[in-house]
């Protein structure tokens, strides 16, 4: 079909401007038959709505394709039992990951799906979470004809190795909302009954209440001391097992003083107790634990080659292909990859040509041509016809995958970096403890009631109840701040290790090096304006990297409209224009005689009809804001760059981020690990930066590990802190914000102090009583959250960090 | 004063009956996705429309 005119048509399904492949439908227009199809499936079971909720909803069905048979793993019984959530001889329940589900006609339409199926009972999408749960009726419909469904209509689930393996889905504690919950319920109405105590009107009731309002206290301080605080006991009990103190210690002190003393307040001198101040320290300790922990559901920090594995290979057994799970994939076997298939294992290339985008990988987009008979590591993707390998490890064992066998993958991370509260709180226990048993002493002597009344007063009102909210609203609030500038950290107790960074090192391709700031070069002939034309019109026909980067050079031209245009995978373009025959690609395919001799990039040749007109060499460039960042970082830090490879641009970067930084060029995964690990050895606090899979044991070993990359909730993997590549300028700027939220905690620690010097002094003296405490508590606690909040948010916002 | 006793009592069952509720309502999973929902009202319960009129819906 040819254009006829000039207007840019889009597709009624997806959105996408029409190439020159238009097809036509009820007046609409559609790229490609697979959106067509979509559209014609939905009209014949009346669920058109779909493209009236949001326009052109759909994802684009011309890079889809996939055989027919690929979900075909989906019937063995052992894989369809480790992904149902629910089962039994009715329906089955199922919850999928959909990635590409981003509008409300996504949700009303997989809400629908009982209308396309009739053995699908139902639809529920968690839209943030990009999951729907799919409940139908094994009788009619099996778990492969629901995928392929989805398929169909252009929801394809991700289903990968790592769904396999346990549903571990990490989620905000549900326990801990549940014991906050409790608190705050009897916090409450233990404020109720504390009250009459507090007002010499009350004396108007008689004195039968006193009582009951007490006991009633016991009976709600119950769950609050048994239930609410049983987190607090188990980390102290921990932490005095491996001989340490952490601030649970002083807490859980000053809740044993509180209970015990009121419990004997009450039950022998009938006098008010304080169980209203243990209700409210729970309720404000519990608080700031929630607060701190904030998540990132979309985003997934614990990411390993297994999440981004298929779980299904096809196996070429004498001549026929059949679709087997990987774990029953044996070394030996024959396998077939196609276009945009992964490499699952390590294996040699036996047959077709394959071109291997590793950008997963080492994050370089640019495929790598291999030739028969060499071996291609797992994790890559071939771009082109389909292949043969012959597997040479087991998908565990590679290269790549060999990576997780490591020691540094079995343990948690554990560094020796303790967290201020905790160095803090060693001795804050021990002068507490100190002051306590000094005036039980100097008060025994005179008075023992008023002795023993002293030592619990200063145990509760040393409960480091302000103290221990300094770090969780700090850090919290820097979470949400580094958050809103794009660096979403896995949880707060990060903040802490990047304050003491001090030695950084990047990993360069894909993290360093950015595919939009590809330098590009044309040698030969120069180029007339009409050739800039039909080179940009050629080029935005394809999506391979090289296109892009050409596409991106010729900005601001605009395309002729060539007659006939054809990518051939891996080779190149070839397209006609004025009758004249015009190849851009590789060397083979335009026959281009001379090697260029330069070294270091991708070529890119031009022919026209038969003669040679030269060649675009494109080299990966720098990220702009690289040279300020590293100078900067530089300026109190140490600078590594780690790279996969050939030192030959060594003299360059060295000129460019300058001569402090060290670099070590042909790092494989697993000497990344080793290179951080040594440094780590010599008593560096290491801040890794890395993109790819092959960066996944350094971003773990290192103490911050950061995974950069261009769209967020894109594959990355396992690493402390996920970072929009976007905002690469300002990573001086997040470990300088680190080290003033450390700042901020030092200063509420000293406004907690001064809390605590004035209350132990009325104490120490046994002048300490229930209202005072039931005061001086929550306000210093609220004054603590309302000292940190601001003052973090200030400077987050002096330093330009909460702008989008 | 003695029916403050009896006040206290039912004060005490109905808020423990709310926090029960919060209990349940949690453990059903209410809380889990706070947006979804919020789409999911605005649409339209069709009935369904006979198929020649199905075309006209493209009309926005």
């Amino acid at each position: 079909m040819k254009l006829t005119d000039h207007k840019i048509t889009t597709c009624y399904h997806c959105g996408e401007a029409c190439g020159d492949g238009i097809l036509h439908l009820d007046d609409k227009d559609f790229c490609c038959t697979g959106c067509k199809l979509v559209f014609e499936v939905l009209q014949e079971n009346d669920l058109s709505s779909y493209y009236d909720i949001a326009p052109a909803p759909g994802a684009t069905q011309n890079t889809v394709k996939g055989q027919s048979n690929r979900f075909d793993y989906l019937d063995d019984a052992e894989v369809t039992r480790k992904l149902l959530d629910f089962t039994n001889d009715r329906e089955s329940h199922i919850t999928f990951n959909i990635p590409v589900i981003h509008c409300a006609s996504c949700i009303w339409l997989l809400e629908n799906l009982h209308k396309l199926h009739s053995g699908i009972i139902d639809g529920r999408v968690d839209f943030i979470k990009k999951k729907v749960k799919i409940k139908f009726l094994q009788e009619a419909v099996s778990l492969k004809e629901v995928v392929q469904l989805l398929a169909e209509i252009g929801y394809e689930p991700a289903i990968n190795l790592s769904d396999l393996e346990g549903q571990a889905s990490p989620k905000t504690d549900k326990r801990l909302i549940f014991k906050l919950a409790v608190a705050g319920f009897c916090f409450g109405n233990m404020m109720f009954f504390s009250l009459p105590e507090y007002f010499s009107e009350a004396e108007l009731l008689g004195s039968q209440f006193h009582g009951l309002f007490n006991y009633l206290n016991i009976f709600l301080a119950l769950p609050v001391f048994f239930y609410s605080a049983t987190d607090y006991y188990k980390s102290a009990w921990l932490a005095l097992k491996s001989k340490t103190v952490n601030m649970d210690v002083p807490i859980v002190l000053g809740i044993f003083a509180l209970f015990f003393y009121s419990l004997y307040l009450i039950i022998f001198l009938g006098e008010a107790g304080y169980m209203d101040t243990l209700g409210g320290l729970l309720f404000f300790l519990l608080i700031g634990k929630i607060y701190q922990q904030k998540t990132y559901d979309t985003l997934s920090f614990d990411r390993d080659y297994k999440s981004y594995f298929p779980m299904a290979v096809t196996r070429l057994v004498q001549d026929s292909e059949e679709v087997v799970p990987l774990a029953n994939l044996q070394v030996g076997d024959l396998i077939r990859v196609r276009n945009n298939e992964l490499i699952p294992s390590d294996s040699l290339l036996v047959q077709g040509d394959a071109h291997i985008d590793y950008s997963f990988v080492t994050g370089e987009e640019v495929p790598v041509a291999k030739h028969k008979g060499q071996l291609i590591y797992a994790g890559g993707r071939q771009k082109g016809g389909p292949i043969a390998l012959a597997v040479q490890k087991l998908p565990s064992q590679g290269y790549l995958t060999g990576l997780w066998n490591n020691e540094s993958f079995e343990k948690e991370k554990v560094h020796s970096l303790e967290s201020l509260a905790n160095q803090t709180s060693k001795w804050f226990t021990l002068i507490v403890l100190l002051i306590a048993f000094t005036s039980l002493a100097i008060w025994s002597f005179s008075d023992m009631s008023l002795a023993l009344k002293a030592f619990t007063s200063v145990l509760i009102i040393a409960c480091p109840c302000a103290l221990a909210m300094s770090t969780p609203f700090t850090l919290g609030n820097t979470l949400r701040a580094f958050g809103k500038s794009k660096l979403y950290l896995k949880n707060a107790a990060v903040i802490e290790k990047m304050a003491l960074v001090d030695t950084v090192i990047f990993d360069k391709t894909g993290t360093l090096t950015a595919p939009a700031n590809a330098s590009v070069e044309f040698e030969g002939e120069e180029l007339s304006a009409e050739a800039r034309q039909i080179i940009k019109a050629i080029v935005s026909h394809s999506t391979h990297p090289l296109s892009n980067r050409i596409n991106s050079w010729l900005k601001g031209e605009k395309g002729v409209i060539l007659e006939k245009v054809e990518e051939i995978p891996g080779s190149g373009l070839r397209a006609i224009y004025k009758k004249q025959e015009f190849l851009l690609g590789s060397r083979d395919f335009t026959r281009a005689d001379a090697d260029s001799g330069k070294e270091g990039g991708n070529h890119v040749y031009l022919a026209v009809e038969g003669q040679q007109f030269g060649y675009f060499f494109i080299q990966s460039g720098l990220r702009k804001e690289v040279q300020g960042v590293v100078s900067q970082l530089g300026q109190d830090k140490s600078i590594h760059l780690l790279s996969g490879d050939h030192h030959h641009e060594k003299e360059n970067l060295q000129k460019i981020l300058g001569e402090g930084v060290k670099m070590k060029f042909k790092q494989g995964p697993e000497d990344k690990l080793n290179y951080i690990k040594s440094l780590n050895r010599q008593g560096a606090t290491t801040l890794m930066l890395g993109d790819g899979l092959n960066d996944a044991g350094a971003l773990k070993e290192s103490h911050v590990g950061i995974a950069v990359t261009d769209r967020i909730t894109n594959f990355s993997p396992a690493s402390d802190a996920i970072m929009d590549a976007e905002v690469f300028g300002r990573i001086p700027a997040f470990l300088d914000f680190a080290k003033t939220s450390r700042k901020i905690i030092m200063a509420s620690f000293g406004l907690s102090f001064a809390y605590n010097v004035v209350g132990i002094t009325f104490a120490v003296q046994g002048l300490l009583s229930p209202v005072f405490c039931a005061v001086i508590m929550p306000a210093s606690s609220l004054s603590v959250i309302l000292f940190t909040t601001l003052t973090t948010n200030y400077m987050a916002y002096k330093k330009g960090l909460t702008k989008r | 004063m003695e029916i403050i006793f009896l006040l206290i009592g039912i004060s005490l069952v109905l808020a423990i009956g709310f926090l029960f509720l919060f209990f349940r309502a949690m453990k059903s999973g209410q809380y889990d996705d706070n947006y979804t929902p919020s789409v999911r009202i605005l649409f339209d319960q069709k009935t369904k429309s006979p198929k020649n009129k199905t075309t006209s819906t493209k009309s926005k």
